[in-house]
């Protein structure tokens, strides 16, 4: 039988969230996934001198997703856009302790949800 | 913390009048029931005793009970066994078996296996209470059609089948009826013969006897062929040595739940009831399964913009153990065929939560779960994008 249990640290992320809500002013914004799935996760940054200063997210979906994504935003606060931009799923999933198989591919969407919301950061930037 | 279980649909405790019966089965009258000796003509008449009462709940003869394994297993005779028996005395045009689309996969899996061996399968499709449609049942029937398979109540969303319909319907055609009563048995009263029913599987650890155990009914007069071969047990249909202990609390969980019918039932729908109005008071949240034609024991919801999963660990973290048909609480990460099948969304699935009450719950469980509740299904839509309320 396939083991079903989430690590210690899955668990504190799940029960214990960091970093949830929204910045009502954010400089980026990131959504992926798709309900149909179960899991759509949000993730909000507000940046200064090329540094995430604050990130909040936003996560509907199962203790895998909400986890990665708490996890996720404490990995980058205080970090450059680019060595955000360098986060992968399996630095989360690795951060977490890991995860179980069968979640790694539908609920571990921080990473690109984090990229997501730094693209449309440096897009509006642009403007 | 107060712990609190609701999944009696996945398994219950043994009660402890069964286990107490079934203890001198595994150390004292520990014969195979097979042998010519004391030791086993002693296990022997135990387990005589206990077909004798699993016959009496469905008002059955004992001889037309033989022990399994479980209720998987007796679906599985109960279809292939019928199946395999009787394809050479129908037409040419193919074997046909009707069932329904929100069966339990060992009924639906087994029915995806009869079809990919040749025979062909009938999935009915059902209302947005999960209730089959007759007209269609009848217009299904075909001159090569042999069984119908339709569950007597669903296991996910509780909605009791119009068995007496389908009854007379399978008479009138002349057509095996199989049912899978797993579910319902010792929460609804169930009379095979009143309700035209030629097979019915029994499942132990959904009536507070324990797993590894279970029966098949099936009428006097139909012949089945085996699907386990071996020693020749239970006259050559199921070999394997008889589970002593298991069959005799098989036995007395019938014999309890016979007795206790009526109180069991009174006592489950109040709690149910008071479960499912103080549940809805939740904003945006839904009964699923028909309001009447229901389970006693089962109260199954869904709450929008949060997902079945989380809600189930957090329920957990306070002591209440429930169920959901989330995918991603899936091996399939697929939403549930049968939440799906009532015309939920899958997005609606994912928001599931099935409470199933047992005997020894009471007012003041209800009361913590509902009091639990609004807060676990209100920290969850706070940190839902979907939920911007």
């Amino acid at each position: 039988m396939e083991n079903v249990d989430y690590t210690e640290k899955v668990k504190d992320h799940f029960f214990n969230p960091r970093n949830v809500g929204e910045i009502k002013d954010a400089d980026g914004v990131g959504t992926v996934g798709n309900p149909v799935c179960g899991d759509v996760m949000t993730i909000y940054i507000k940046v200064k001198d090329g540094v995430i200063a604050d990130i909040k997210f936003k996560t509907y979906g199962c203790a895998a997703a909400i986890a990665s994504s708490s996890i996720a935003t404490e990995m980058v606060k205080g970090k450059t856009l680019d060595e955000a931009m360098k986060l992968t799923r399996n630095d989360v999933a690795n951060e977490l302790g890991g995860l179980p198989a069968i979640k790694m591919h539908c609920s571990n969407l921080a990473a690109d949800a984090l990229h997501k919301a730094i693209k449309d950061y440096r897009k509006k930037k642009k403007k | 913390m107060r712990r609190v279980y609701m999944d009696h649909g996945a398994s219950t405790p043994v009660d402890k009048e069964v286990l107490n019966e079934m203890m001198p089965y595994f150390d004292k009258i520990y014969g195979n029931p097979s042998s010519i000796h004391t030791f086993g003509r002693e296990a022997f008449d135990a387990v005589e005793d206990s077909r004798e009462k699993v016959a009496n709940l469905i008002n059955a003869k004992p001889d037309e009970i033989i022990f399994t394994s479980g209720g998987t297993e007796s679906d599985n005779l109960a279809i292939k066994g019928i199946a395999f028996k009787n394809k050479d005395k129908r037409g040419s045009e193919g074997y046909h078996i009707i069932t329904s689309a929100i069966e339990h996969p060992a009924v639906l899996e087994t029915c995806k296996y009869m079809e990919k061996i040749g025979f062909n399968v009938k999935f009915l499709p059902v209302d947005e209470y999960g209730i089959i449609d007759l007209d269609e049942l009848e217009n299904s029937i075909s001159k090569d059609t042999f069984l119908i398979s339709v569950m007597f109540a669903n296991h996910e969303i509780g909605t009791i089948e119009p068995m007496e319909e389908i009854g007379k319907i399978a008479k009138a055609h002349d057509v095996f009826f199989h049912t899978d009563a797993i579910q319902a048995l010792c929460k609804t009263p169930i009379d095979v013969n009143k309700l035209n029913i030629d097979l019915l599987s029994i499942s132990g650890h959904k009536i507070y006897a324990p797993k590894g155990v279970g029966a098949l009914y099936f009428r006097k007069g139909i012949k089945l062929q085996t699907i386990t071969h071996g020693g020749g047990h239970e006259k050559g249909l199921r070999s394997s040595t008889y589970n002593s202990p298991g069959i005799v609390g098989l036995g007395k969980a019938c014999a309890l739940g016979k007795n206790r019918l009526k109180k069991d039932m009174d006592h489950l729908k109040n709690l149910r009831d008071l479960l499912i109005k103080k549940t809805l008071e939740i904003e945006e949240s839904y009964l699923n399964g028909h309001p009447e034609k229901r389970l006693v024991n089962n109260a199954h919801f869904r709450f929008t913009a949060i997902e079945g999963e989380s809600l189930n660990l957090r329920l957990d973290s306070k002591g209440i153990a429930a169920a959901t048909g989330s995918a991603c609480s899936s091996k399939k990460l697929e939403a549930s065929h049968i939440l799906l099948a009532i015309g939920l969304t899958p997005e609606e699935a994912h928001g599931s939560l099935r409470l199933t009450l047992g005997r020894m719950n009471i007012k003041e469980d209800v009361e913590y779960v509902t009091e639990i509740l609004p807060g676990i299904v209100n920290t969850l839509r706070n940190m839902s994008p979907l939920w911007n309320r």
